[in-house]
C-alpha cells in the first residue's frame, strides 16, 4: 500500500535535488530555471498528496495556480536570459557576478 | 552741541568716504573727510581757548543710553573739561593737517578713499577716547584707535611686512588691553561704577584697603592702577610692550605722524592723567610708572642712535618722549606730562611729515645711509625738519624763558623729577638728562645724514630705479657706480662707511613736495616754535595751572612750586645735554665722518646690542613665540590629530571602512552563494519557528 509518506519522501527528494541544482550548478542559468521548476513540482506533489489524503480540493486548486505561475515564471526567466545573452554573450553562472561588492 | 559735532563729524565723513567712495569718487571722498576734520578742528580751538581764558566750565553732554544692567550703568556721554580740550585740539589739529598732507603724499595711491576713511575713523575713535566719561567708553575709543591703527599699518596689505607689522601691533596691544580690561573689571568690583568722576571721587577713600588678587592680598589701589597702567604701556609703547611701534612704520608716513607719534600712542599718558587722582593714592604705582617711563626713555634713545631707517629713528624718538611723559606723570607732574604731550604732538608730527616729504622726494627711499646733501634740493623740508629738531632737542635760552616747544616741556619734566626728590624720581632725572643728550645726538644725526654732506643716493635701489626710469641711456661711469652701490647695499652694515661711502646722485633730482604737503608742515612748524612758549604758564604755572586745569588732573601746586625753585644747574642740565649731543653729532657726522665706523668697530658688541634693539624681539621670540608655537604644534599634532581625530572622526571612519572591507568579501556576486545563504537562513528561521 502506498501511503502519504511515500509521496512526501519523493517530494522531499525532488525538493532537495532542486535546491542543490540551484547552488551546486556552475554552468548554466537555464539549469537554475529547471531546478526552480523541480522545486515547484515537488511542492505541487505535496499539495496534491495532502489534498487526496485529507479529501480537500483546495490543495489541488492551489496546485493548478502553482502550475500557472510556474509557466509564467519560466517564460519571463527565459526572456530575461535571451536579453542577457544578447547583452553579455554568455549565460554561464560563473560569469554572472556583477553584484559583487 | 559743538562737542557732538566735533566728535561725530569725522565718523560721518568716514562712513561717507568709506562706504560711498564708488559713488562719489576720489576727490569728493578726500574733500568730505578733510573738510569734516577742519570743521571739527575749527570747533575745537574755541573750546580750548575758552578754558585757557577761563570762560569755559567743565561739563558732560549725554548722547545715548548704553548699558543698564543691575548696578552697572554705562551711558554714551561726552565729557568736556580742560584735559579733554587739550586733547581735542591736539587730535583735531594734527589730524586735519595730516588729512591735508595726505592729498599730496597719497596722490598716486589707488585706494585713497579707503585711506581717508580710515584716517577719519581713527580720529572719531580717538575723540571718543578723550571725551570718555566712563571707563567703558574710554575702552571703546581705546579699541577703536587700535582697530584703525591695525587697518592703517596694514594699509598696503599687498606687502607681507606690512601685514605682519599690523598683526604684531594688534597682538601686542591685546596684551596691554587685557591689563586694561582687568583694571576696568577690578574698578567696577571695588567701586561699583565705571563712571570716571565717581571713581576719582571715591578713590582716596579706598587707599590702604586690600584686595585678593592672584592668590595674595595686595593694596587695592596699587593693583587697580598697575592693571590700568599695563593698558597704558601697551598703547603708549612703553618698555616691554614697545616692540610693535617701530614695526608700525610699515604704514604710510601720514599714519605714522598722526597715530604713532601725535595722538594714539599718547592715549596711555592721557589715561594716566585722566585717572591721576586714582594714581595719587598709590605710591607704589607711581614709582612703577616713573621707572617704566625712565627705562623707556633711555632704551628708546639708545636704540635711536643706531637705526638707519629715517622713520624708525623718529619712531624710537617717539617711544623715548613717551617715556618722558610717563615719568613726568609718575613724579606727580601731570601738568608737565600733558604739556609735553601737547608740544610733542606738534614737533613730532612735524618731524614725521617732514620725513615723509624727504621720502617723497627720494622716491620712497627710507634709509638715511643713502641720503645726504638734500639741503639745497628740498630747502623748505630742510627748514621745517630743522625747526622740528630744534623743538625736540629742546633748544632755548633759560634766562629769556624762551625757546622752542620742547625746551619748555622737557625742562619742566626734568625739573619736576628733580624737585620730587624720591628715589625713583632721582633716577628718572638722571636718566632723563642722559636721554636728552641722546635725543639731541640722534635727532641731529638724522638731520646731518639727511641734509648735509655729499649725496650718497647712488647706493639706493629706489633711486637707481627712478634714475633708470628717468634716463633711458647711461654712460659707463654711472653704471659702474650703481654696481658698486649694490655691492654696498648688500654688505654694508651700520653706516656704510666700512666699504667707503658710495657717493653720487645718479643724475637724480629730488623735487620739493607739493603745496598740500608743505602747508601742514609750515603750520606745524608754527606749533613747534610757539606751543611751548605761549602755553607754559597755563599748563605748569603755579597759579595759572590751577585755574586752567580746574581739577581735571591731580594738579600738585606744591610740586609745581618746588619745580621753579630747583638749582640753576638742574635747569641748565637739559640745555647742556642738548648742546653736547649736537656737538657730538656735528663732530661725528660732519667734521670727521670716519668716527662712527671706528666707534662701531671698537665697541662692536655694544653697537650690535643697540642695532638689534636690545634684542627684545629675539628675546620675545625665545620666551613667548617659540614656546607658544611649540604648544600650538603639540596640541595640533598630538592633541588634535593624534588623539581627537585619531579616536574620534577618523577612528570611526576607519572602523566603518574596515568592517565594510570584511563585509564586502561576503558579497561574491554569484547567484548560487546568495541562494545558499537564503536557503540556510530560511531553514534556520523555519527550524526556529518549529522548535519554539
Amino acid at each position: 500500500m502506498i501511503g502519504i509518506q511515500h509521496y512526501l519522501v519523493v517530494s522531499a527528494i525532488l525538493f532537495v535535488i532542486g535546491v542543490f541544482g540551484i547552488f551546486l550548478n556552475r554552468k548554466n542559468v537555464i539549469i537554475i530555471l529547471m531546478a526552480i521548476e523541480l522545486i515547484l513540482l515537488s511542492v505541487n506533489l505535496n499539495f496534491v498528496a495532502f489534498s487526496a489524503f485529507l479529501h480537500d480540493l483546495v490543495g489541488q486548486v492551489f496546485a493548478m495556480f502553482v502550475l500557472t505561475v510556474a509557466a509564467g515564471e519560466a517564460a519571463i526567466g527565459l526572456a530575461i536570459l535571451v536579453i542577457y545573452f544578447r547583452g553579455r554573450g554568455s549565460i554561464a553562472v560563473d560569469d554572472i557576478n556583477r553584484m559583487k561588492g | 552741541m559743538a562737542i557732538k559735532l566735533i566728535v561725530f563729524l569725522p565718523l560721518l565723513a568716514a562712513i561717507i568716504a568709506g562706504f560711498g567712495n564708488r559713488m562719489i569718487g576720489n576727490v569728493a571722498a578726500k574733500a568730505v573727510t578733510t573738510g569734516a576734520l577742519f570743521l571739527s578742528c575749527a570747533l575745537s580751538w574755541p573750546i580750548f581757548l575758552g578754558f585757557l581764558g577761563g570762560t569755559m566750565e567743565p561739563g558732560v553732554v549725554p548722547v545715548l543710553d548704553f548699558i543698564h544692567s543691575g548696578v552697572l550703568h554705562v551711558d554714551w556721554a561726552l565729557r568736556v573739561d580742560t584735559l579733554t580740550a587739550v586733547m581735542l585740539v591736539v587730535v583735531t589739529s594734527v589730524s586735519s593737517l595730516v588729512h591735508l598732507y595726505s592729498w599730496g603724499y597719497m596722490a598716486e595711491d589707488p585706494s585713497q578713499p579707503r585711506f581717508f576713511a580710515y584716517l577719519s575713523l581713527f580720529t572719531f575713535a580717538m575723540l571718543m577716547l578723550v571725551t570718555a566719561d566712563s571707563l567703558v567708553q574710554m575702552f571703546f575709543g581705546w579699541e577703536g584707535v587700535g582697530l584703525a591703527s591695525y587697518l592703517l599699518i596694514g594699509f598696503w596689505y599687498h606687502k607681507p611686512s606690512a601685514n605682519a607689522a599690523a598683526i604684531k601691533a594688534f597682538v601686542v596691544n591685546r596684551v596691554g588691553d587685557f591689563g586694561f580690561s582687568l583694571g576696568i573689571f577690578g574698578t567696577f568690583l571695588v567701586f561699583g561704577t565705571v563712571s570716571i568722576p565717581a571713581i576719582l571721587e571715591a578713590a582716596p577713600g579706598m587707599a590702604g584697603s586690600t584686595i585678593g588678587f592672584l592668590g595674595g592680598r595686595f593694596d587695592t589701589m596699587t593693583v587697580l592702577c598697575l592693571l590700568l597702567f599695563i593698558g597704558a604701556m601697551g598703547k603708549s609703547a612703553q618698555l616691554g610692550l614697545h616692540t610693535w611701534l617701530p614695526d608700525a612704520m610699515e604704514g604710510p608716513t601720514p599714519v605714522s605722524a598722526l597715530i604713532h607719534a601725535a595722538t594714539m600712542v599718547t592715549a596711555g599718558v592721557f589715561m594716566v592723567c585722566r585717572l591721576s587722582p586714582m594714581f595719587e593714592t598709590s605710591i607704589t604705582a607711581m614709582h612703577v610708572v616713573t621707572y617704566v617711563g625712565a627705562a623707556t626713555a633711555l632704551f628708546a634713545a639708545t636704540v635711536g642712535t643706531t637705526q638707519t631707517d629715517i622713520k624708525r629713528v623718529i619712531a624710537y624718538s617717539t617711544c623715548s618722549q613717551l617715556g618722558y611723559m610717563f615719568f613726568a606723570a609718575g613724579v606727580g607732574a601731570y601738568g608737565a606730562a600733558m604739556f609735553h604731550l601737547f608740544t610733542h604732538a606738534f614737533f613730532k608730527a612735524l618731524l614725521f611729515l617732514g620725513a615723509g616729504s624727504v621720502i617723497h622726494a627720494m622716491h620712497h627711499e627710507q634709509d638715511m645711509r643713502y641720503y645726504g646733501g638734500l639741503r639745497k634740493h628740498i630747502p623748505i623740508t630742510f627748514w621745517v625738519m630743522t625747526i622740528g629738531t630744534l623743538a625736540i632737542t629742546g633748544v632755548g635760552i633759560y634766562w629769556l624763558h624762551a625757546g622752542f616747544a620742547g625746551f619748555h616741556s622737557k625742562d619742566a619734566i626734568l625739573e619736576a623729577a628733580f624737585a620730587n626728590g624720591s628715589n625713583s624720581a632721582q633716577v628718572a632725572f638722571a636718566v632723563g638728562v642722559f636721554a636728552a643728550f641722546l635725543t639731541s645726538f640722534y635727532s641731529w644725526r638724522l638731520v646731518f645724514l639727511t641734509f648735509f654732506g655729499t649725496p650718497r643716493w647712488a647706493g639706493s635701489e629706489h633711486i637707481q630705479h627712478a634714475a633708470h626710469g628717468d634716463h633711458g641711456h647711461h654712460d659707463d661711469a654711472s653704471d659702474e657706480g650703481s654696481h658698486d652701490a649694490l655691492h654696498d647695499h648688500v654688505h654694508g652694515d651700520g653706516h656704510g662707511h666700512h666699504h667707503g661711502p658710495v657717493t653720487g646722485t645718479l643724475g637724480y633730482h629730488p623735487h620739493e613736495s607739493p603745496l598740500t604737503m608743505l602747508i601742514p608742515l609750515l603750520l606745524l612748524s608754527i606749533g613747534a616754535i610757539f606751543a611751548g612758549y605761549v602755553f607754559t604758564n597755563a599748563f605748569i604755572g603755579v597759579e595759572d595751572g590751577v585755574g586752567f586745569w580746574k581739577g581735571s588732573i591731580a594738579f600738585n601746586e606744591h610740586l609745581m612750586h618746588a619745580m621753579h625753585e630747583v638749582p640753576l644747574w638742574v635747569k641748565l642740565s637739559a640745555t647742556f645735554a642738548m648742546i653736547s649731543g649736537l656737538a657730538l653729532a656735528w663732530w661725528a657726522y660732519i667734521k670727521n665722518t670716519s668716527i662712527p665706523a671706528r666707534f662701531t668697530a671698537t665697541f662692536h658688541g655694544l653697537y650690535l646690542f643697540l642695532l638689534n634693539k636690545w634684542y627684545f624681539d629675539e628675546l620675545y621670540n625665545l620666551i613667548f613665540i617659540r614656546p607658544s608655537l611649540a604648544i600650538g604644534r603639540f596640541f595640533w599634532k598630538r592633541g588634535d590629530e593624534g588623539t581627537i581625530d585619531r579616536f574620534g572622526p577618523n577612528g570611526v571612519a576607519a572602523l566603518v571602512a574596515e568592517t565594510g572591507a570584511v563585509a564586502r568579501k561576503i558579497q561574491s556576486g554569484y547567484l548560487y552563494t546568495y541562494a545558499l545563504v537564503m536557503l540556510l537562513g530560511l531553514a534556520a528561521a523555519a527550524s526556529w519557528v518549529m522548535v519554539r
